[in-house]
């Protein structure tokens, strides 16, 4: 019985990052722009976020400049598939390449190391000088923000004028367009969010170690991806399959001492279930009708 | 009356002929503007970023570029290696190519090297060690394309069928095949301390060094000529064969090809397959040409590269092998430069170079666009 | 104090690329009254309408509403300024509610949210007060195409027009519906709003318009009050010649009959991508030597009935039989083999793969013969180019320029030069002129008159009636995926044929 609250505490750990990029994902992709850059918001937010933590020692700093790699790298996004029209998924393998090799030639700068920063203040029950214990990790303020994203974004879709632009930008641009919704305008707001919500992600993972290493974020990104496409582009969805997709993480984790099933097996399950989800095997998965189009 | 009027409406209405040479030079200088310019801006932009990059470390930009040429293409050893990663990225270029052309997103060129180089280093294990080369060789070499093969075919009949987009079902299985190799050679392939599968008993490919002294300690081999064999057979099939043209019709204007006869989705298969062969030949330069093995993580990116290649290399085989070389000495040249400045900078100006073609591509073809109208106004 | 003229469009000019769609274009309509904006296909008229509403800037030229110079503007300027257009495709988001795509773009909030229910309040409001019935909570991919076009002119009088601008709004209603859509437009005549109608149907200008402005060819050629010009008048300012070609043609002995069939549909059911039965139980027969002319408004099954003849379309029911031999189940190559040609609606999507060279578009669907063991004969590609655009006189006569740099017409001749100069038994031609100049237009029919005279079997499809009752011998008339009626060429005008089209007369079910 004692195991459960373990395994929840521990989900939920597992989540906080994959909550925070599906939440971006789902913003940007109703708006009609692939993301396939969420890994490389990530990894550009925990890097920034290192960086401003060890420079002031303040750990809020650092999630303030988490925030602003992030931001950085979602208008470069932005940027290059709006005003330039370029190929959004091109544009998205490059960004990803971009944010691996940029965060190692800074960790090479800063720090003089080409695999992980030194120790830098975080968010931990530690740090903020509270006892440790089961439920130490659930004082970190980001794990309270990541719970809160997924509604937060659900209530910014479907309750707000500017979620309705979004859905209507993503599905029908020159109908949204006729009426005088600023397109582009809305669609840099979306990509700009999905990037600082997506770098929070990262941020969390960094702080959380205390440090960066090198490409830690380690296909994280992707796996959110599959959340938002799991989830068919709806936040609740998504969150949910963020959820699901830690928990057989942790189930992994807690089944490795048995060796029931390999690891690196139980680690393909939300790829293999997303693909599962592409070929309509649970059902149709529509995405927004102009994703990815100039 | 009335069709004595129309035949003769048809004879003299319609635009006029005049300038029909002159409008085809141009079209034609267009095209290749159209796809030499981007390259070249994006060349421009990275050289600006790098230097600013450059500096940023404390070092001169000029004695950095010296060194990164000086590096790769100014010494036997360093051009061995150059030539070395270009043709893993020849092939991979061309697997991504193959599928642009048949307009398919092909990201899964990593999954397909790697497991082309695992079905070449299986298949030059079960063989035995006195067969002969030439018997042995067309052997793991057709292993190495049938493995990539195999993976390539899932997202094409993934999409073919269930209408499953290419680019995430690629994506994901990138991710899949990797982990499920991983476990396959650590818990049962490997040697002992390592994560490599035994050394392969036939089917190994000569090293240039064994022609050649000059090429002494790189790992250049022969699988370059077979890649730039691949490539030429590429070309021909693509512009000179009806499957060539079926594909690139399909690529175009997929409801016109259908209206031609042929058929989208074994096209598109057919596409993924081919493409899945091309990256899983590039397996063979590691495992058959260098190491002699499989090892984990050998791909390293080698596939992402790919998508770049294509791209710089506008989805032509020439262009791809040029770019291969490009890219491969950025690589190399990256080693080089360490001693000035982290060898990380090269990636930072891999995905410069591709951010920019990606931008620049449609740019110039609006700027090319727009010029041509204002030439044919006047 | 009303402004004598509500709307004033004067001399523009509007170039995209090579094409020019205006050069000259004036329009004047007074306040209160609906203008009808006729013209042939690519004359113009919705280019013109988009500059007026914003959509796109004139190159050269003025436009003036309420008397106020607003040239250039957006099309935010213009919806403030009570300048509403329902588009020929609907700019509805399918996937948002009726009231989520009224409100679009001018969202009422209470606080930093959407006010939904504000929002469904004001449209039921307003529904109730126009009369015009909407369903507010409704996803709009959920509505008839009749009830789109509904939401549509609400939501333009929503956001304050007062000048409505309808693009060929009847193209894809139903007889019930156009009458009920007139009545709508008067009701809001009656209530001081100005509109402006673009059609090229003379029926609907002389029932519901007050005046009329003719377009050829970008430029405006005609305006006048309705009641004092006939359809006859208005036809021959479209055309810019006398239009009698239907009189000619009547007075064409019929084609010889040669016996047999050489094309047959037998209680052939399609599926098209709204209806489940957009092709509903139609058989017809064509005879070798004979054209057989399908009318009707667009969208009542006409596509699917050709693409499924095709093979590019799958059957749910029936057959076809080319010959006497059946070839429902065949693919597309396979029915090309047995001798079936096909002229596609749509050159641009499906006739044509406009980045291939001339000379590789000419060989497309044939493409098999000009390939040994795989491998393509590029001399014979290129003779074969040669010797076709020498037939049929496609210009600029370069075989390897792509086919994307040709004009219309000339695009056009490439597919036919393709299709008519392989050896077919039956031709199915839809829309063969559609965008073409009037030169190629009559290159075109004397091509299909040529294909009968050889004995071959033709199916025509064509949105224009002119066109079909110059070349048909026989006349179908399809409604709602049913074929109505079927007349020979005798019997067959447009006034014999109109009940047909609208669904008041009905020989198939009676």
């Amino acid at each position: 019985m004692e195991l459960l609250p373990i395994f929840l505490v521990q989900t939920v750990r597992i989540a906080i990052p994959y909550l925070f990029a599906a939440a971006g994902g789902v913003v940007a992709e109703r708006a009609g722009i692939v993301s396939l850059t969420l890994e490389g918001f990530m990894l550009t937010g925990a890097f920034t976020a290192v960086l401003g933590s060890y420079y002031t020692g303040s750990a809020m700093i650092g999630v303030l400049c988490g925030v602003l790699g992030g931001l950085l790298f979602g208008l470069l996004h932005a940027v290059a598939s709006i005003r330039f029209r370029a190929d959004q998924i091109v544009v998205g393998i490059a960004i990803n390449l971009l944010a691996v090799g940029a965060t190692r030639f800074f960790l090479q700068l800063a720090f003089d190391s080409s695999s992980n920063s030194p120790r830098v203040a975080g968010l931990s029950a530690a740090d903020l000088g509270i006892a440790t214990g089961l439920l130490s990790s659930l004082v970190n303020p980001l794990v309270w923000l990541g719970l809160v994203t997924i509604p937060s974004v659900w209530w910014l879709v479907y309750r707000t004028p500017f979620g309705l632009r979004v859905r209507a930008v993503g599905e029908h641009p020159e109908a949204a367009a006729s009426v005088g919704v600023p397109v582009a305008r809305v669609r840099y707001a979306a990509v700009a969010l999905s990037g600082v919500l997506a770098a929070l992600g990262g941020v969390y993972l960094a702080l959380d170690q205390h440090q960066f290493t090198d490409s830690m974020t380690a296909g994280r990104g992707f796996i959110a991806l599959a959340a938002v496409i799991f989830g068919r582009w709806d936040p609740v969805r998504a969150g949910i399959a963020c959820l699901l997709f830690a928990a057989a993480e942790t189930l992994q984790i807690h089944l490795q001492t048995v060796q029931a099933i390999p690891s690196q097996l139980v680690s393909t399950l939300p790829y293999v279930l997303t693909i599962v989800a592409l070929a309509g095997v649970v059902g149709r998965s529509v995405p927004p009708t102009a994703l990815g189009k100039n | 009356m009335t069709s004595a009027a129309s035949s003769d409406a048809g004879a003299g209405s319609v635009t006029p002929p005049a300038g029909a040479a002159g409008a085809r030079t141009v079209s034609v200088r267009t095209t290749l503007e159209e796809a030499v310019l981007p390259p070249l801006v994006a060349l421009l932009i990275a050289l600006v970023i790098g230097d600013l990059l450059i500096l940023s470390f404390g070092q001169s930009p000029g004695a950095v570029w010296r060194l990164l040429l000086e590096g790769t293409w100014g010494n036997a050893y360093g051009f061995g290696q150059v030539l070395y990663k270009a043709t893993t990225l020849v092939f991979t270029g061309l697997a991504v190519a193959i599928g642009l052309r048949a307009g398919l997103f092909n990201i899964g060129a990593e999954g397909q090297l790697a497991a082309g180089g695992f079905a070449a280093a299986v298949a030059g294990l079960l063989l035995p060690g006195a067969m002969p080369a030439l018997v042995a060789l067309p052997i793991v070499i057709l292993a190495a394309a049938a493995g990539g093969g195999v993976v390539g075919a899932i997202p094409g009949v993934l999409k073919a069928r269930f209408g499953a987009h290419e680019v995430i079902v690629t994506i994901m299985l990138n991710l899949i095949v990797l982990a499920v190799l991983n476990y396959v050679v650590a818990s049962h392939l490997h040697t002992p301390e390592t994560l490599h599968t035994p050394e392969i008993r036939a089917g190994m490919i000569p090293r240039l060094s064994g022609f050649s002294t000059v090429f002494h300690g790189s790992a250049a081999n022969l699988a370059i000529l077979l890649a730039l064999a691949v490539g030429a057979l590429v070309w021909w099939f693509l512009f000179r064969t009806r499957g060539g043209y079926e594909l690139r019709a399909v690529g175009l204007q997929p409801e016109a090809a259908e209206y031609g006869g042929v058929s989208v989705g074994r096209t598109w298969i057919r596409a993924f397959v081919i493409a899945g062969a091309l990256a899983g030949l590039g397996g063979a330069n590691f495992v058959l040409g260098y190491k002699h093995y499989y090892e984990d993580g050998f791909t390293g990116g080698a596939g992402f590269v790919g998508i770049a290649v294509a791209l710089v290399g506008r989805n032509h085989p020439l262009g791809i092998v040029l770019a291969a070389l490009f890219f491969a000495t950025l690589s190399q040249g990256g080693l080089a430069i360490n001693a000035l400045v982290p060898k990380t900078l090269v990636e930072v100006l891999q995905g410069i170079v591709i951010l920019a073609v990606a931008t620049a591509i449609p740019e110039v073809r609006r700027a090319l666009r727009l010029a041509v109208r204002r030439a044919g106004v006047v | 104090m009303m402004a004598e003229t509500a709307l004033r469009l004067h001399d523009i000019h509007k170039s995209f690329g090579p094409v020019q769609a205006n050069r000259g274009a004036t329009l004047d309509v007074a306040p209160g009254e609906i203008h009808a904006l006729v013209g042939e296909n690519g004359a113009g008229k919705s280019t013109l309408m988009r500059i007026l509403a914003g959509m796109y800037a004139p190159d050269t030229g003025v436009v003036e509403v309420m008397g106020r110079d607003v040239t250039g503007w957006s099309t935010a300027e213009a919806i403030a300024a009570g300048v509403g257009m329902v588009h020929q495709h609907f700019m509805l988001v399918p996937t948002l509610t009726v009231a989520e795509n009224m409100v679009l773009g001018s969202e009422p909030r209470l606080g930093v949210r959407f006010d939904r229910e504000r929002a469904v309040r004001e449209v039921e409001a307003l529904s109730a007060r126009t009369g015009l019935h909407v369903h507010a909570d409704r996803l709009v991919a959920d509505l008839s195409v009749g009830e789109a076009q509904r939401v549509e002119i609400v939501k333009a009088l929503f956001r304050g027009a007062r000048i409505l601008i309808l693009d060929e709004p009847t193209a894809v209603l139903s007889p019930a519906e156009v009458d009920e859509l007139w009545n709508v437009l008067r009701g809001l005549r009656a209530a001081g709003d100005t509109i402006v109608l673009i059609t090229h149907k003379l029926d609907e200008v002389m029932e519901v318009s007050d005046a009329v402005t003719v377009m050829r060819q970008g430029r405006t050629v005609h305006r006048t009050a309705t009641r004092e010009t006939s359809p006859a008048e208005i036809a021959r300012a479209m055309v810019g010649r006398d239009v009698t070609l239907a009189r000619e043609a009547a007075g064409r002995a019929p084609a010889p009959p040669t016996g047999g069939v050489a094309l047959e549909v037998r209680n052939l059911v399609v599926a098209g991508p709204r209806r489940p039965r957009a092709v509903n139980d139609v058989s017809l027969t064509v005879a070798p030597g004979e054209i057989v002319g399908i009318a009707g408004v667009e969208g009542n099954g006409q596509t699917e009935l050709i693409e499924a003849i095709a093979g590019l379309r799958a059957t749910s029911a029936g057959s076809v039989l080319l010959g006497g031999r059946d070839i429902t189940r065949l693919s597309v190559r396979e029915r090309a083999a047995a001798g079936l040609s096909h002229i596609p609606e749509d050159r641009h999507r499906r006739g044509l793969v406009l980045d291939y060279s001339v000379a590789d578009n000419l060989i497309l669907g044939r493409h098999e013969h000009f390939a040994r063991r795989g491998v393509l004969d590029r001399g014979a590609i290129a003779s074969h180019a040669a010797e076709r655009i020498a037939a049929f006189d496609v210009r600029p006569a370069d075989a390897a320029s792509p086919a994307r740099s040709l004009s219309g017409g000339n695009q056009q001749k490439v597919v036919i030069a393709r299709e008519l100069g392989r050896d077919f038994v039956v031709l199915l031609a839809a829309q063969p002129t559609r965008g073409v100049d009037v030169g190629a237009v009559e290159f075109i029919h004397a091509q299909l008159r040529a294909s009968r005279e050889a004995g071959k079997a033709v199916l025509l499809v064509s949105a224009e009636l002119s066109e079909i009752l110059a070349l048909a011998d026989r006349i179908a008339v399809m409604f709602r995926g049913r074929i109505a009626t079927i007349l020979p060429r005798d019997r067959a005008s447009e006034q014999a044929l109109g009940p047909y089209m609208t669904g008041a007369l009905d020989a198939g079910a009676a």
